[in-house]
This record gives C-alpha cells, sequence and structure tokens, in this order.
C-alpha cells in the first residue's frame, strides 16, 4: 500500500510532464489530482491501522552496494511515517484540487500550455517528499532532500519570465546548497563512525557515538555532537532557520499554491522531520539540541517581528511560517519529538488553509498582493473570510485556557511553550517563544483587519470586480479548516497530554512508558539502575569504535533518553506558564484591533516616530543586505576577477597570443623556408644530418 | 635455394606477372589495356594480400638470413598490398580522366610494392637497400609520369635529386655500419651494437642510415621534398606517395633500429624523439598557411609521421605497436581521403583549391559527410579511430618515459586540429560558393566511405588489428 502511496504522484507527474500532448490540459490535471487523493486516501488508511510498535520496511531494490556502504531503496513504515504520509498527500492532494481554479488563468502564459507542467511539478515534488519521508536510510532520504530542493527550484520559478521569479528561485536553491553541505557532511560523519548509513544500524549506534569523539576542522569534536550539528545545519537550510532564512520570503514569488504546500505545510517542515527522526542521535547530543533550541527560538521571535510590518499579504505568511518552524525546533531541540510533530501536523492545516486563503483574496484580487490595497473584504469573499478567520483563531491559538478545547494551534502551540518551559527551565527561549506568540497574534490579526474589515483602499476598480473563488478552491478550504479546528483537540492526547495513549501511538516500549508514569521516584530509581547498565555496555561499544553489533536499534518511532522527561514536566508546569500564551495572544489581539479598527492612523504615526526601529524591521533586521555584502559581493567579485582576469586575459589572452601570433609565425617561416629551391632542401638535409651526428658524438655510446 | 625460393614466392609472384605484363604489353595493346592491368594487379595484391595474411605463422629465413619472413614482415606486407590495390583502383578512373592512362603506370606501382615488401622483409642492408631502390626508382618515375606537366616532371626530378643524395647518406652509413660491425647482417650488427661497448663509428652509421631512412618517411628535417612532389605529381600517384611506401620505409626503419641496433636504444631514442617532435610541430604549423589540400596532405602526412615516429621511440614492444596500429589507421584514412581529392574537379577540370570546396556539403552531403569524418578522424577527434591511433602512440610514450614528447604530441594534434577542422567549415559554412564536384568511379567511392565507416566502426575493436600488430611487434623486438 505505501508503495502505491509513493508511486502514484510519480506516474501522475510523469504522464502528466510528457504525455500532456496526448491526454490534454485537462487530462493531466484530473489525473494527478486523482492520483494524489488515491494516495491520500491510502495514508489515511495506513495512518489508522498501520500498528505503530511494528516499524515496517518494505523493500523496492537493492540500491547501491559499493565496498562496506550498502543501500536499498526501501520504505520505513512507523509513525513518523505515517504521520508525514497523512500531511504531505493530504495537502498535496487539496492543494492540487485548488490549483485547478486557481491556475485556470494565467496571463503570463496566454495561448501556452502550462497547466500540466504546474501539476507534473506538483506531483514529482510530493514524489520527492514522499521518497524523503518513507526514506529508511540516511542516502535515500538525501535523494528526497534533494528531490524537493529541486522541485522547489521549479516551482518558485514558474513564472520564468519574470527575472524576480529566477532569482528567488537560484536565491532558495543556493542558500539550500549551504545547508545540504551540512546534511552531506553529517552523512558522511555517520558513515565513517558507523559504517552504515541505514537508520536502524546508525541508531543502535548513536550511543557509542557519545563516547567517540572525531578531528574535524583542526579540532577534536564530540561525534555525536558533532553530526546532530551537521544534520542540524541541512534542518536549517531546509526549514529556513535563522541565518538560512532568506530564501523563503523570496520563494513567494512562486504560485500560491505552491507557497501553501511547499513552503508552508511540506517541505520546510523536513526539517523538524529530520531531527525527530534522528532523535535517537539528538538524545546523546547535548550541546546540539541546545543549539537547536536557540536557533529555534530566535528564529520564532525574529520571523514574528519582521512579519509584524510587512505590507505584502504573502510575506506576511511567509514569515509567520519562519516563524511557527521556530516553534517547532524548540520542541524538538528540548527532546519533546512528539509535540514537534504535533505542531508540524496541525501547522500544516492552518498554514495551508491561511495560504489558500491568501490565494483565494488574491485571485479574487486579480493578483493584487499588498494588503494596503485590500479592505472590507469580508462580503465580496464570504467563504473565504470564514477560512481565513478560522486559520487565524487556529494560528493565534484560541482555546479555553487550561482545557484541551481550542483550536488546533492553540493545543499544539502551547504544548511547545510547555514543553520549552520545562526543558529550559523557564529560560530565554520561553520568552521569546511567549513575545512570539504576540506578535504572531497581532500580525495575524493585522492581515485578517486590513484585508476583510475597514474601507476599500486602493484601485476601485479591482475592488469592484473581486469575486469569490470557485467551488474547486473554496472546498479544499473547507476541508482545511476542518483540521485546523479539530486536529489540535482529536490528536492532543496522542501527541502529548496522556502518555500512555502517547507511547503507544508512537509505538515506544512499554517499560519505558511505566518508568516515566510511576512518580518521579520510582522513575529515577528506575533509570538510574538502567543507566548503570548502560554505562557499562558503553564502556565496552567505546573501544568498539561504535560498532552496531551488540546494541539494537530503539522501538518504536521517536526515542527519549534515560533522562529525558520533558514531556512529563511539561504537564507540572506552573499554571501561569500555561496561560501565558494564552494572554499573549489577547493582548496582541487586542492591539491588532486598536491599531486597525478603533485607530487606523496609529500604525503610520508610530512608524513615523519610530523610523529606525521601523525600518528594520520592515527591511528583515538588513539580512539581505548584510548578505550581499558579506557573500554575494565578494562572490561576484572574485568571479568577476576570474573571468575577466583569470579566463579573459590569462586564458584567452594566451590562447589568443599563441595561436594568433606564434604559431601564424612558424607557419610563414615555415613557409619561407619551403623556396621550392633544391639547394635549400638539400642543405636542410645537410643540416639536419650534421646536427644528428653533432648530437650522436655529445651523447652516444661510450660517451 | 628451393626452400629459399619458397619463402620469397609472393615477391617472386609479383615481380615476374610486372615484368611478363610489361613485356606482354607493349606487344599487344598498350595503352588499351590500362583498364584491365590495373584490375588485374590490384586483384592479385589483393589475392597476394590474402595468401601472405593467412600464410603460415612463424618467422623463417631466405638467403643466409638476408631476407626474413615473421609476422612483423607479414602485417607490414598484408598492410603494403591492400593500401596499394585500393590506391590503385580508387585512383584508375582519375587516372583515366586525367589523360594519364598509360599501361605502365599500374606496373611500376607493382614493381614499388616488390620493392617495398624487400624493404619489410629486409635481414641485411644489401638487401635492405636492394629493396629501397627498387621501390624509390619506380616511385620516380610514376611522379614524373604526367610528362607534359612542368610541375609533375619538376616533382619527379626533385624527387630523384633528393632520393639519390637520401640514398648517397644511406650508403654511406651502410658502409661506416659494415666497416665498424664487419658485416652487413642485421643479426651480426647487433652483436657488435651491444650497451654501452658500442663503438661512435657504428652510431654514426646508424645517423646515416636514419637519415636515409627519415627521408623516405619525410620525417623532419629530411621532409622538404615532400609538399613540391604531393603538389606536383598526379593526384592518384600522390595518394600512393601517402599510403603503402610511408608504412614500407616505418617498417625498414623499426627494422633495422630494432634488428641491427636493438642494443642501442638509448642511443638513437634521442634522435628519434628529435625527429618526431620537429615532424609533428613543423606538420602541424607549416600545413596552417597552405591553400592547396595536396600541400596540406604533405604537412598533415609529415605530422602523422610524427606521430608514428613517437611511438618508435618508445623502444619497446608496444611502441611498435603502437607504431603499427597508427600507420594502418593513417593508410585508410589516407586511401579515403584521397579517393575525395582525386576526384575533386570543377567544370571538368581538376580542382585542389581547398577554397573550391566551400559549401560543398549542400550539393553532396553524403561525400561531406564521409570527408568529415575521415578529417576528424585525421584530428585526432573522439571518437573516430584517428584518436584511439594517436591515444596509443601517446600511451606508449609515456610508458617509456617521454612525457615531453607526448605532451608535445598533444599541443602538436591541437594545432593541426585547426586547418583539418578548416576544411570542415568551408565545407559546411563556406560563405562563397566553391563549385567544386566530385564524380567518383564505384571504386572510389567504395574506398572513401569504407574508410569513412571504418573510421566509425572500428572504435568497436579496431577490426582485431592490435592483437595482429602485438604480434608483430612480439616478432620484432625480443
Amino acid at each position: 500500500m505505501v508503495t502505491i502511496i509513493l508511486f502514484a504522484p510519480l506516474i501522475g507527474a510523469i504522464i502528466a510532464g510528457f504525455g500532456h500532448r496526448i491526454i490534454g490540459d485537462k487530462g493531466a490535471q484530473v489525473l494527478t489530482t486523482g492520483l494524489l487523493f488515491l494516495a491520500a486516501l491510502l495514508s489515511w488508511i495506513v495512518f489508522l491501522t498501520h500498528d505503530p510498535a511494528n516499524t515496517e520496511h518494505v523493500q523496492i531494490l537493492r540500491w547501491v552496494e559499493s565496498g562496506t556502504l550498502s543501500t536499498d531503496w526501501s520504505i520505513r513504515l512507523d509513525r513518523l511515517t505515517s504521520i508525514m504520509l497523512i500531511v504531505v498527500t493530504t495537502v498535496s492532494s487539496l492543494v492540487h484540487l485548488y490549483s485547478m481554479g486557481y491556475m485556470a488563468h494565467d496571463p503570463q502564459f496566454e495561448g501556452e500550455s502550462y497547466r500540466p507542467r504546474f501539476f507534473a511539478y506538483l506531483s514529482f515534488f510530493t514524489f520527492a517528499m514522499l521518497m524523503l519521508v518513507t526514506s529508511d536510510n540516511l542516502l535515500q532520504m538525501f535523494f528526497g532532500w534533494e528531490g524537493v530542493g529541486v522541485a522547489s527550484y521549479l516551482l518558485i520559478g514558474f513564472y520564468y519570465r519574470k527575472p524576480s521569479a529566477n532569482a528567488a528561485a537560484i536565491k532558495a536553491f543556493v542558500v539550500n546548497r549551504v545547508g545540504d553541505f551540512g546534511f552531506a557532511l553529517g552523512i558522511f560523519g555517520l558513515f565513517f563512525l558507523t559504517d552504515s548509513i541505514r537508520f536502524d544500524e546508525v541508531f543502535a549506534a548513536a550511543p557509542g557515538l557519545a563516547e567517540t569523539s572525531i578531528t574535524f576542522l583542526w579540532r577534536e569534536w564530540n561525534a555525536a555532537n558533532l553530526i546532530a550539528f551537521l544534520l542540524f545545519v541541512g534542518a536549517m537550510g531546509k526549514s529556513a532557520q535563522l541565518f538560512l532564512h532568506t530564501w523563503l520570503p523570496d520563494a513567494m514569488e512562486g504560485p500560491t499554491p505552491v507557497s501553501a504546500l511547499i513552503h508552508a505545510a511540506t517541505m520546510v517542515t523536513a526539517g523538524v522531520f529530520l531531527v525527530c527522526r534522528m532523535s535517537p542521535v539528538m538524545e546523546y547530543a547535548p550541546a546540539a539540541t541546545n543549539f537547536i533550541v536557540y536557533i529555534g527560538a530566535f528564529t520564532a521571535f525574529f520571523a514574528a517581528t519582521v512579519g509584524l510590518v510587512q505590507n505584502d499579504i504573502k510575506r506576511v505568511i511567509a514569515y509567520s511560517t519562519c516563524s511557527q518552524l521556530g516553534y517547532m525546533f524548540v520542541a524538538a531541540g528540548v527532546g519533546a519529538y512528539p509535540v514537534a510533530m504535533f505542531h508540524l501536523l496541525t501547522h500544516a492545516f492552518f498554514k495551508a488553509m491561511l495560504f489558500l486563503g491568501a490565494g483565494s483574496v488574491i485571485h479574487g484580487m486579480h493578483h493584487e498582493q499588498d494588503m494596503r490595497n485590500y479592505g472590507g473584504l469580508r462580503t465580496k469573499l464570504p467563504l473565504t473570510f470564514w477560512a481565513m478567520l478560522i486559520g487565524t483563531l487556529a494560528i493565534t491559538g484560541v482555546g479555553i485556557p487550561l482545557t484541551a478545547i481550542g483550536f488546533a494551534g492553540f493545543l499544539s502551540k502551547d504544548a511547545i511553550i510547555e514543553v520549552a518551559f520545562a526543558g529550559t527551565n523557564g529560560g530565554v527561549a520561553f520568552w521569546l517563544l511567549v513575545i512570539a506568540a504576540l506578535f504572531t497574534s497581532f500580525y495575524s490579526w493585522r492581515l485578517m483587519f486590513l484585508t476583510f474589515w475597514g474601507k476599500p483602499r486602493g484601485d476601485k476598480h479591482t475592488h469592484d470586480h473581486a469575486h469569490e473563488s470557485p467551488a474547486v478552491m473554496t472546498i479544499p478550504l473547507g476541508v482545511l479548516a476542518i483540521g485546523a479546528v479539530f486536529s489540535g483537540m482529536v490528536f492532543y492526547n496522542s501527541f502529548f497530554y496522556d502518555h500512555d495513549r502517547m507511547n503507544a501511538f508512537f509505538g515506544l516500549p512499554e517499560h519505558h512508558a511505566e518508568a516515566t508514569e510511576h512518580g518521579e521516584e520510582a522513575a529515577a530509581g528506575d533509570h538510574g539502575e538502567e543507566a548503570a547498565t548502560d554505562d557499562a555496555a558503553h564502556g565496552d561499544e567505546a573501544t568498539d569504535h561504535a560498532m552496531a553489533d551488540s546494541h539494537a536499534a530503539p522501538q518504536g518511532a521517536v526515542y527519549f533518553g534515560l533522562d529525558n522527561t520533558v514531556i512529563d514536566d511539561a504537564h507540572h508546569v506552573p499554571t501561569w506558564v500555561k496561560i501565558s500564551p494564552f494572554i499573549a495572544m489577547l493582548l496582541g489581539l487586542a492591539t491588532a484591533y486598536w491599531f486597525y479598527i478603533v485607530n487606523p492612523s496609529l500604525p503610520k504615526r508610530l512608524a513615523a516616530t519610530q523610523p529606525h526601529l521601523y525600518q528594520f524591521l520592515l527591511n528583515k533586521w538588513y539580512f539581505d543586505e548584510i548578505y550581499d555584502f558579506l557573500f554575494v559581493r565578494p562572490a561576484k567579485a572574485i568571479g568577476r576577477f576570474l573571468w575577466k582576469r583569470g579566463d579573459g586575459a590569462t586564458i584567452d589572452g594566451a590562447i589568443n597570443g599563441v595561436s594568433m601570433g606564434i604559431i601564424p609565425f612558424f607557419t610563414r617561416l615555415a613557409g619561407r623556408w619551403q623556396s621550392g629551391y633544391l639547394f635549400t632542401y638539400a642543405f636542410a638535409m645537410v643540416l639536419g644530418i650534421v646536427a644528428f651526428v653533432t648530437l650522436m658524438t655529445l651523447t652516444g655510446g661510450a660517451n | 635455394m628451393a626452400t629459399d625460393l619458397q619463402t620469397i614466392l609472393p615477391e617472386l609472384i609479383l615481380a615476374v606477372y610486372a615484368m611478363l605484363a610489361l613485356v606482354g604489353a607493349v606487344y599487344t595493346g598498350k595503352d588499351n589495356l590500362t583498364g584491365p592491368i590495373t584490375w588485374l594487379t590490384a586483384g592479385l595484391m589483393a589475392v597476394l594480400a590474402l595468401w601472405i595474411g593467412t600464410g603460415s605463422a612463424g618467422s623463417t629465413q631466405a638467403f643466409g638470413g638476408m631476407f626474413l619472413s615473421d609476422a612483423y614482415a607479414r602485417f607490414a606486407k598484408v598492410a603494403i598490398l591492400i593500401a596499394g590495390a585500393a590506391v590503385l583502383l580508387s585512383g584508375q578512373e582519375a587516372v583515366a580522366r586525367r589523360g594519364l592512362g598509360r599501361f605502365e603506370y599500374p606496373l611500376l606501382i607493382a614493381l614499388a610494392t616488390v620493392g617495398m615488401m624487400m624493404m619489410v622483409s629486409a635481414g641485411d642492408l644489401m638487401s635492405l637497400y636492394l629493396g629501397l631502390e627498387l621501390q624509390s626508382l619506380a616511385l620516380y618515375v610514376v611522379a614524373a609520369m604526367n610528362r607534359d606537366s612542368v610541375k609533375s616532371t619538376e616533382a619527379g626530378m626533385k624527387y630523384f635529386v633528393l632520393g639519390a643524395l637520401s640514398s648517397g647518406l644511406l650508403l654511406y652509413g651502410a658502409s661506416l655500419t659494415y666497416g665498424y660491425a664487419g658485416t652487413t647482417l642485421f643479426s651480426g650488427i647487433i652483436g657488435a651494437a651491444t650497451g654501452g661497448e658500442i663503438s661512435l663509428g657504428l652510431l654514426i652509421g646508424l645517423v646515416f642510415v636514419s637519415a636515409g631512412l627519415a627521408f623516405k618517411i619525410s620525417a623532419v628535417p629530411f621532409h622538404m621534398w615532400t609538399p613540391d612532389v604531393y603538389e606536383g605529381a598526379p593526384t592518384p600517384v600522390t595518394a600512393f606517395f601517402a599510403t603503402a611506401p610511408k608504412l614500407a620505409a616505418m617498417g625498414l626503419f623499426a627494422r633495422v633500429l630494432f634488428d641491427a641496433f636493438g642494443g642501442a636504444v638509448g642511443d638513437w631514442q634521442q634522435i628519434i624523439s628529435l625527429m618526431a617532435i620537429l615532424s609533428m610541430a613543423l606538420g602541424a604549423v607549416a600545413a596552417i598557411g597552405q591553400t592547396n589540400i595536396k600541400r596540406l596532405m604533405a604537412y598533415s602526412s609529415i605530422s602523422h609521421m610524427g606521430f608514428a615516429l613517437m611511438g618508435l621511440s618508445a623502444g619497446t614492444a608496444l611502441g611498435v605497436q603502437a607504431m603499427l596500429v597508427y600507420m594502418a589507421i593513417y593508410l585508410t584514412m589516407n586511401v579515403g581521403t584521397f579517393a575525395f581529392i582525386m576526384s575533386m574537379e570543377r567544370d571538368g577540370k581538376p580542382v585542389t583549391e581547398i577554397a573550391s570546396l566551400n559549401q560543398f556539403a549542400k550539393g553532396e552531403p553524403l561525400k561531406a559527410l564521409a570527408m568529415l569524418v575521415l578529417l576528424f578522424s585525421l584530428a585526432g577527434v573522439p571518437p573516430m579511430v584517428g584518436f584511439f591511433g594517436k591515444l596509443y602512440v601517446l600511451q606508449a610514450a609515456v610508458d617509456a618515459g617521454l612525457t615531453w614528447l607526448a605532451i608535445g604530441g598533444v599541443i602538436a594534434s591541437v594545432i593541426s586540429a585547426f586547418y583539418y577542422l578548416r576544411i570542415v567549415y568551408f565545407m559546411y559554412f563556406g560563405q562563397t560558393e566553391g563549385q567544386a564536384q566530385a564524380p567518383m568511379s564505384p571504386a572510389a567511392w567504395v574506398a572513401l566511405m569504407g574508410s569513412a565507416a571504418i573510421m566509425v566502426l572500428g572504435v568497436v575493436n579496431l577490426f582485431g588489428i592490435e592483437t595482429a600488430a602485438a604480434q608483430a611487434a612480439q616478432a620484432l623486438v625480443n
């Protein structure tokens, strides 16, 4: 069944991409969408029926056999995979459906057949993403990782006639290369240390890694920390975390369904998935996970601040995505992998919906994206309005505090804030997340108020012709709305709240669950004992150069270290911590209401009184400018130097000089020697004989 | 005596045939018989090639070691006979059309071939000279065969005078060698010329003999006759000059160097490698300035001989094998190329100007394509067979520690690519119309297309000549 899920999109992509002349535009769209819905249906069946305690391996083919490197192309099916399966296929199938409406007309490709191309790319992306999430070794994962990168590149640059779209596509690709370099180094490192890149064997060897040190860049590192860090660098690139985030806002150059699918719901969460997937390694890398927490928290905060002042509706949501990914990384960093996955799941629903809603607005407003030109669209786009409202309620975290009733984001985001408090003992990361929650609320409501409330602004003609989107676009919104409302409540226990159910859900071994459930003391005793035996095992292990033989891979989809009780601790955080995100949300809502409904002139005045802060935020903390100065311009300068001086002057110059100056000179000389007179020729022969005899006399024989 | 005759039977048959046909034709149809005689000669040569090629393995000697029949000689003879027959047939119609259809022409070629077969089988300085002179005398005559043409006569004259000079050098070297070695037998010379004990007189003898042989293969600085003779001689004759005699002289050269002076490889290596690099460089550089395709092919052959010498200068069995493979490929390419050049004409008159080929591909796409393949192969562009020939000799040179020579060869090869590709450029992208046509007899057409096809198809296994060349090289170097 998983095999069908994996290959349905690929078949769709191939047929639509290469055969659309035969099956036609409409055929290509219907085929790819239909196959995706099939995949989604099967994914849900897998998700609901698969026994999480039993990690399945489905071998598709033997892939690479080279020396000790032996890699199959095979599917690893456990809870992490099945969660990602439903996220990817559900959102992807809905986006396919939505795109049938959104991409119906395009002034840029008048009279050309562009839709099969779009759908083929979308389906190809889905295939690559499924490759990534179903992989059972790092090479296959890397293949999927690069596959989604290619698809992302193609789709960002879908409007290839727009220079800005091409630039954005290249930027996304290049920035991701930086991360991928780290990822690749991590894979090499793991292979170097454990002699395998299969997850089972790597995980089994993970405890040994913590005891191993490795020399890298002129100094010794703890192997587990280094590997975890390198893998996280890959995740930073793909998931647009701070320092490698610059490509994500620009990626909004792609069509909006692409933003929803790739740059909000699925691809950008691959980094979170990677960290969760590698949890058995991460658990032994305290320094690296600490780093992850800080990067995640700062990203959440940074992106939220930038989101406050952006005017392009898609950019606001893009920064919001960036920020929410930071939340997920904080959860993963403190060791609450299920919580990270929980937010990944809920976020996929409401963020996809927000993007698709934004797409619907843009579609209705004839590709106007500046929120300052919106206003009062509530009546013009009623269905979109309601969908966006639900999305906003979900992302800002509306619910009833201290209960498990609320929109999806309420449950998952609050869970993250709680584990952040528990994991960092109320440290900086926690406070950054709370402040980010306030900002999230503010910019989300700002978006809503500017778009749907107030008086129509901007071009009157556009507003007159604003229209609700067709059913193919609103139905996906409705489906996602269901997810945005209920996914939090339905899965709250499985992902976070109920320890037993969580362990069962992720297929974790029983004894661990009991150990943590039976109060702190019992757990501590139990742990101590286990830790002791474990340490002894490590002692042997270390001498064995972290080979995997004596250890079996940990059971279950994620792995908790023996002293990792963060989820349990999160349940016992003070009450003020639990309601703090709710208060932050209310504050954000109130401020936004005051700024954009009660007193709409206030934001302008504030911007005028605080020009530096405003410019700082509007220019995204000047990251692009700094990178431009630090990397882009020096690289261009080196390139220009090598091109003009190196290639042009030196190489071309030398070649041209030789071939147009020196060689013709000898040619003329040879021509002159060839006089046509016999005596010249005979003279040359005699000269030759003399030269050779001389040479022989000087060097030959007994001499 | 009977076994001696048995050994030289192929040469004997060809020589007797040539003499009988000469006498017979004089008393009967004379020039009217040119056509049949040409076919008969070519047929006989082909049969002999088949006979020698499939004949007994192993080595035999005749006349007390003056005549050797081993794998090496057989390889060279088969190549010489096939190339000679191919050139005769493909040029027959061109000869007739130019009014040169004298019946002596095929018979002189047959006699030259006998000389060449003698050369590659020589085991003694005397048989060496015998074969060389038999070949040369026949070639002097055919070079000047077009008696009404000043250029042809001049070419024959120049060739003769300079050839005489080279023969003198060779004889002088031979006498020096005899003086210091006390014998003219190669097997005797090698005993005298071994290791560090070799006397300077013997080495100088070697230099002079080498000079005489280098003249025949037109290696720099004994090459000066080549462009003039190539240009002046009738094109079918030029075609012959460019093929079989080159292999024969190269074969003889290798024979002398290894059979007679195999103990002094280090001494002659520097001479040969110097000739090789000079030939490659001059052939590449000087050809750029040519406007006449025959002169261009003359420089091209000088450059190619440089490459073959590079294989020889390695002084190893691999080097000899590379040289033989290279020469076989070179022969094949030149047979095809000259089949085309022979047929070039404008308004019924033969032309040899490169510019006349402008836009040739428009009128004759297939022939242009065949020429493109051949020129690419001559230039050594992969995946044509010519590339593998070059690869072989370069490898042999590198293995023998002559890296500088190999680098020089690569550079020369790059330079020479220019003028080969320029012809392709003219044929396909020429600006003005050159108005050249290339009406061909079926034989010429087959020669052109066949050799072009070999250049492409040969990449599979070079038609197995590697093995044959390896055996030949083994027979020579041991």
